[in-house]
């Protein structure tokens, strides 16, 4: 979809929440204009878009007023039938985990990954498309598909601290750090986020976390599609782990043969 | 039906940390976890102390964790939370432990007061009559007005574990229902003082507040509420505000290179910390520094989008949508 717009992550609900759906609808008639349903690997974006569809689907009037602008601006309307996913549900929901399980071969043996839901996959739980949002399962299956080892921490449900980077520096990194913390102690030799956001600050901010909290962290951030690439085969350097702040392209170094 | 309940026992006169003891409870179906604490109060183990009042989720007393999250014991059935026949039973979080599942509080009661939690009438008005309020100002006020104050929200709240001087979710939700009120005349001051230090752009929108709330009163809604009010009212000078502008300026590509349809990365925390605030932009150099020498760094040029205009129409809508 190469005209989506930004889905407003939440900022511009917050300045005028109706603007906000109305660019999600947007997004949402130029899937269906193409035939297609929505797959986004963020968790924010996929939360912001539940948020604006499921507003749509329980208040028609709603829809029917956002639609009357739309179809003015742009000719399109949202006729309510597309389906937004994130990859993660797209991998466990449609592929299969049997399926990717088959397809995998440098299997991630040894390796302790910490999987990292945060906020907008699992909260509000009328948002959220998790069966159980307080027990979701998919990120875990997902590692143990892929051969490597959960491994679980008490943060593993809690707030990066993104949201409040600008706002609240202090506080945004302190959250962050209790996350990775938490994570390291457990033993994992990585997190893997469903999220760029959460990404983006464990990984850019850790240098400034280690020296602010004083705490030893140095511990690599996964993307979820990365997790997927490594064991499908891709190399560290097609993945671009050099980027990371902290690196993660020795990871492949800590599997153990099997 | 047997089920068994591991319960932290704590007395703050002789413990240093809290432990938990395990409880078999033969229970009736049906039972609230109420009920079932009562019956290991009443048959097994008197010294188990435990807030109850209503049994009718109205009071607010008996709020604690289960399985790690703030709920209502008694609202909450039993077979609604037990995993494997086992429930951890623990006393809310955020809070210090008086003995076992009572918390102190005080805190919480502090925070609500910070805020004003009264109508502040026009007072160069001499009014005859109580003030009614119509059905559609209620209606602004309604879901607010439903908060029983059991603290869960606060239990819960991502934000205070790490600062204890945050307003919280309850006392914010509090606050929207005075801001929205249209018999207040202090919305202004209101929203100077919840745009400031420890208010509502503290909120990191984690939702557990929403999620454990067992009204309606849902503080993440009201907190968003608050913001939006906050940026009518033209409250700008803080970060959280300047955030907010930056998204309104970056997505329909205000001043030329801000964005296209997609944000400008680069622009977003400039305009936050402001483009003037030189301290604030000097703490933005390490990370930047950092993502550059790597390559993680966003592109320079924002990303425009081919149906550009469309978002420009659409943002021409901005003062209607407000209505």
């Amino acid at each position: 979809m190469e005209d989506a717009s930004c889905c407003g992550a939440g900022v511009v609900q917050e300045d005028n929440p109706k603007l906000g759906d109305a660019l999600n609808a947007r997004t949402f008639s130029l899937a269906e204009e193409q035939g297609l349903d929505i797959v986004t690997i963020c968790s924010t974006c996929q939360g912001v878009m539940r948020r604006a569809q499921i507003k749509c689907e329980n208040d028609p009037d709603y829809r029917a007023e956002l639609n009357e602008d739309l179809m003015e601006d742009t000719g399109r309307a949202y006729q309510g039938t597309v389906k937004v996913k994130h990859f993660y549900e797209m991998i466990v929901e449609d592929f299969g985990l049997d399926n990717l399980a088959g397809k995998v071969t440098r299997k991630l043996t040894g390796l302790n990954i910490a999987p990292y839901y945060g906020c907008y996959a699992l909260r509000p739980h009328e948002f959220s498309d998790v069966k159980i949002p307080d027990r979701p399962t998919a990120l875990e299956e997902t590692i143990e598909a892929v051969g490597a080892t959960v491994v679980t921490w008490p943060e593993m449900q809690k707030c990066c601290g993104f949201p409040i980077l600008m706002a609240n520096k202090h506080n945004s990194l302190h959250l962050a750090g209790n996350v990775v913390e938490g994570a390291k102690k457990q033993g994992a030799a990585c997190i893997m986020t469903a999220c760029p956001l959460c990404h983006l600050n464990l990984d850019s901010y850790q240098p400034e976390i280690e020296k602010t909290f004083a705490m030893d962290l140095n511990l690599p951030i996964l993307h979820y599609p990365q997790m997927l690439a490594l064991a499908l085969g891709a190399t560290p350097e097609e993945l671009k782990l050099d980027t990371h702040i902290v690196q993660a392209g020795n990871l492949l170094e800590n599997l153990s043969s099997s | 039906m047997k089920a068994r309940f591991l319960i932290s026992r704590f007395d703050l006169q002789l413990d240093t940390t809290p432990r938990l003891q395990e409880y078999s409870v033969d229970v009736p179906k049906g039972s609230t976890v109420l009920e079932c604490l009562n019956i290991i109060k009443w048959t097994q183990d008197g010294t188990l102390t435990f807030r109850m009042s209503c049994r009718s989720a109205i009071c607010g007393s008996c709020a604690m964790r289960l399985n790690g999250h703030a709920k209502l014991a008694c609202k909450t059935q039993l077979s609604d939370v037990l995993i494997d026949g086992a429930v951890t039973v623990e006393p809310l979080g955020n809070f210090k432990v008086i003995k076992d599942l009572v918390v102190d509080m005080e805190p919480f009661w502090a925070s609500l007061k910070r805020v004003k939690p009264w109508l502040k009438p026009d007072e160069s008005v001499e009014y005859e009559r109580e003030r009614l309020q119509s059905i559609e100002g209620y209606k602004k006020i309604e879901d607010a007005s439903t908060c029983i104050l059991c603290a869960s929200c606060y239990s819960d709240c991502n934000v205070l574990s790490v600062d204890e001087r945050f307003l919280g979710p309850a006392t914010l939700a509090k606050a929207q229902r005075f801001v929205y009120d249209s018999r207040d005349c202090d919305a202004e001051e209101r929203l100077e003082y919840l745009g400031g230090a420890n208010g509502v752009w503290d909120c990191t929108h984690c939702a557990e507040c929403s999620t454990r709330c067992p009204t309606d009163a849902k503080p993440l809604e009201r907190i968003t509420e608050l913001k939006a009010a906050s940026m009518a009212h033209r409250i700008h000078g803080n970060n959280g505000a300047r955030h907010v502008l930056a998204f309104r300026e970056s997505i329909p590509g205000k001043y030329p290179g801000t964005g296209g349809g997609m944000i400008n990365e680069n622009y977003i925390p400039l305009r936050s910390v402001g483009i003037f605030n030189i301290s604030g932009l000097l703490d933005l150099i390490p990370v930047g520094l950092r993502m550059f020498m790597r390559g993680k760094q966003p592109p320079m040029m924002p990303h425009y989008i081919k149906k550009f205009p469309e978002i420009r129409k659409m943002f021409s809508r901005f003062k209607e949508y407000l209505k």
